[in-house]
């Protein structure tokens, strides 16, 4: 009884503080500009079915991919051994599932426990490549001491998930073949079985084993529960919803700025009056909240991978760029700004901004808007757009655009293209 | 060779006469100007010659597109100019149009309706794809490429950008050559270096250009012939070809040039 209630305050604060955290991360999203996302629900859909659900675009890195595979589908069906385990905490009961589902019961923690060792091995595969043999998609000065140990702390709490739910198994299985209690037996444990000769005898210690592992497998993931929202590991619920609203257009369409056609429109036609869609603070992006909603979503979805960086031209061949950066930098900044909130009140305002603070000019000049960031990332995030927005920033706010182009700016603007020839030799190459 | 000289209709000369082509050619900046870049216009013109396509070009009307100025975040500039070549489109009458450059391409099919321009457009290699499976457009009666390997370059405005990988392969495809591939292909392709504006000012500094790593590529495979499809890349790649001083082994030649060449036009 004291055990159950200890359970339920447990499982009740767990709940509270990953839902008040959630909600402060969904506040700070909508901090972004509005865009609109919802047209077109069928293929959004699809979209999400496929990227995230279905994984698509994890299998262009084929080992990462199955080992990845590993996690994920172990994650999702081992959780309905957390719905069992729930259940039995809230209530008292012992494997409650065991009875009812009788045989299909033992089938299932059989598969619960060979998925068990695949993610074990998966962990383990994917510790090594950080630690042992360095990858170099992993290092980068944007991977610095917090995001390499945020990984290591992801893969080790699931290799000891893992490990206390075996052996949880391995007890109670033991516990079975004596026929102990209220241990019923519950199928043939494929994988347990093969560590209970590991496990004391004593029915006493087996049952201790089997409670000490029950708590820790439990609480451990309550507590996992609630390092998602400061950690990167946040993208096992944000691949979804950033998915759903991922961009439908070709990859080259930029966005068309609303607010310039306006300008324009009354610079070419004085008597034009322009539709009042309410005016823009700035033009381009210098903060965080000068972005949409969505690239912020991007921010606390991203999961650091690199597949983004290391396809990157400028990147490869040693320039400060590095799509991850943007991503991870954008996050920092929209997560400081949600603290400044938190403490001073919604106008406070900390003379710091994502351009210059977090990413410099070198960065964005060094983007070739070639998309091979956006190709290559698993979840559809788009730090090509973000560079754009902070390029349109540099050059419409403050004219601070490179010598170069703004000799190039001048020829389009005097001559119709952007090198110094004269318009009326555009059609000189006819008479070649 | 046909050394004949072209007679290339404009649009003003075709709308004297009460006439509207099929089919624009928007030639770019770079066609018009580039020393290079202009043979490869010339060919374009000698492929939809040779097909008897109805088509003109607007000469001296045609103003850049304000691409390279809206990848670098001059948005106002890139509007003032849509709007500006939307209404001489317009007053044109202009349907259709094909384009000789995939930054043109991308930003006209693509950015040009937001502002109120809407025409059905393509590149060049996706016409010169649509004649091959029309049977207008064969590879007979010129250069021949067989046995030659030959390896396609991906401009990003065209490949990624526009999931348009298969077009310009097929225009390789009929040679009857060894088509191979990098690397980094189609979606995975790596930029030439001169995209987002990247053309018109110094790179960043860093280890080493783009292009000298895109070649690295090209040389891997052994290609005798790297086929592009875009003037930005064509000017990147031979610069990197001389870079390497693989300018006898390597040749660098647009789809148009080389279905020019194989067709003897």
């Amino acid at each position: 009884m004291i055990a159950q209630l200890i359970f339920i305050i447990i499982l009740a604060v767990a709940v509270y503080f990953f839902g008040k955290n959630v909600s402060k991360i969904r506040r700070n999203i909508l901090l972004g500009k509005d865009t609109d996302r919802n047209d077109q629900p069928a293929l959004r859909w699809k979209v999400m079915a496929k990227i995230a659900l279905g994984q698509t675009k994890m299998v262009k890195r084929p080992v990462a991919a199955v080992m990845h595979f590993f996690i994920y589908i172990g994650f999702i069906i081992i959780n309905l051994e957390v719905l069992e385990i729930m259940i039995d905490g809230i209530f008292g009961s012992h494997r409650i599932f065991a009875h009812p589902l009788g045989g299909l019961y033992g089938f299932l923690i059989g598969g619960f426990e060979m998925l068990a060792v695949l993610v074990l091995t998966a962990c383990i595969v994917f510790l090594c490549r950080r630690n042992v043999v360095h990858l170099k998609r992993f290092t980068g000065t944007e991977m610095t001491q917090w995001p390499k140990s945020d990984a290591n702390y992801i893969l080790i709490t699931e290799i000891l998930l893992m490990t206390a739910f075996l052996t949880m198994n391995a007890a109670d299985y033991k516990l079975q073949l004596l026929h102990f209690g209220h241990y019923v037996t519950a199928g043939s444990f494929p994988v347990s079985s093969l560590l209970a000769p590991l496990l004391p005898g004593s029915a006493s210690a087996l049952v201790i084993t089997e409670r000490v592992c029950w708590w820790f497998h439990i609480v451990g993931i309550l507590c996992f529960l609630n390092y998602l929202p400061y950690s990167k590991h946040f993208h096992i619920l944000l691949a979804f919803p950033n998915t759903y609203y991922s961009n439908l257009n070709p990859k080259g369409k930029f966005t068309n700025m609303a607010s310039v056609t306006n300008e324009v429109k009354a610079m070419l036609d004085p008597s034009f009056v322009p539709e009042n869609n309410g005016d823009p603070a700035r033009f381009g992006a210098k903060d965080v909240t000068d972005l949409t909603w969505k690239n912020l979503m991007e921010a606390y979805t991203c999961t650091e991978c690199g597949r983004c960086t290391s396809v990157c031209p400028a990147n490869i061949t040693g320039k400060l760029l590095s799509p991850r950066k943007i991503m991870m930098d954008t996050r920092d900044r929209i997560t400081e700004v949600g603290n400044n909130i938190d403490k001073h009140g919604k106008d406070h305002q900390d003379d710091k901004s994502l351009l210059d603070n977090y990413i410099t000019r070198e960065e964005l000049w060094a983007c070739t808007s070639c998309n091979a960031c956006v190709e290559a990332c698993p979840v559809n995030i788009n730090p090509l757009e973000i560079i754009t927005e902070m390029r349109r920033y540099i050059v419409m706010e403050e004219s601070q655009a490179p010598a170069s182009l703004n000799n190039m700016f001048g020829n389009v603007e005097n001559n119709g293209a952007p090198w110094k020839y004269s318009q009326a030799d555009r059609f000189n190459w006819a008479e070649e | 060779m046909n050394n004949e000289p072209l007679a290339i209709p404009t649009m003003a000369e075709m709308a004297a006469q009460g006439k509207e082509p099929e089919i624009l050619f928007w030639v770019g900046c770079a066609g018009s100007f580039d020393e290079r870049a202009r043979k490869i216009t010339r060919d374009i013109c000698k492929i939809l010659q040779h097909v008897g396509i109805s088509y003109a070009v607007l000469g001296t009307e045609e103003n850049c597109t304000g691409d390279p100025a809206k990848r670098a975040g001059n948005e106002f500039l890139f509007q003032m100019q849509a709007i500006m070549n939307i209404q001489v489109l317009d007053g044109y009458n202009i349907k259709k149009i094909v384009t000789g450059c995939p930054h043109c391409f991308n930003t006209i099919k693509n950015e040009y309706p937001g502002l109120g321009g809407n025409y059905e457009v393509i590149h060049h290699t996706q016409l010169i794809q649509q004649l091959i499976d029309a049977g207008k457009l064969k590879a007979e009666g010129g250069e021949s490429f067989k046995g030659k390997r030959i390896t396609y370059h991906d401009p990003c405005y065209l490949g990624r950008g526009n999931d348009v990988y298969e077009a310009p392969r097929a225009a390789l495809e009929i040679l009857d050559t060894e088509l191979v591939e990098m690397k980094r292909c189609k979606s995975n392709g790596l930029c030439c270096g001169a995209g987002g504006a990247q053309m018109f000012k110094e790179p960043e500094p860093g280890k080493k250009d783009i292009n000298i790593e895109r070649i690295a590529d090209v040389i891997e495979v052994k290609a005798q012939v790297v086929a592009a499809a875009c003037p930005f890349c064509m000017t990147m790649l031979t610069d990197g070809v001389k870079n390497q001083d693989k300018e006898q082994e390597i040749k660098v030649l647009d789809i148009a040039e080389i279905t020019v060449r194989a067709n003897g036009l």
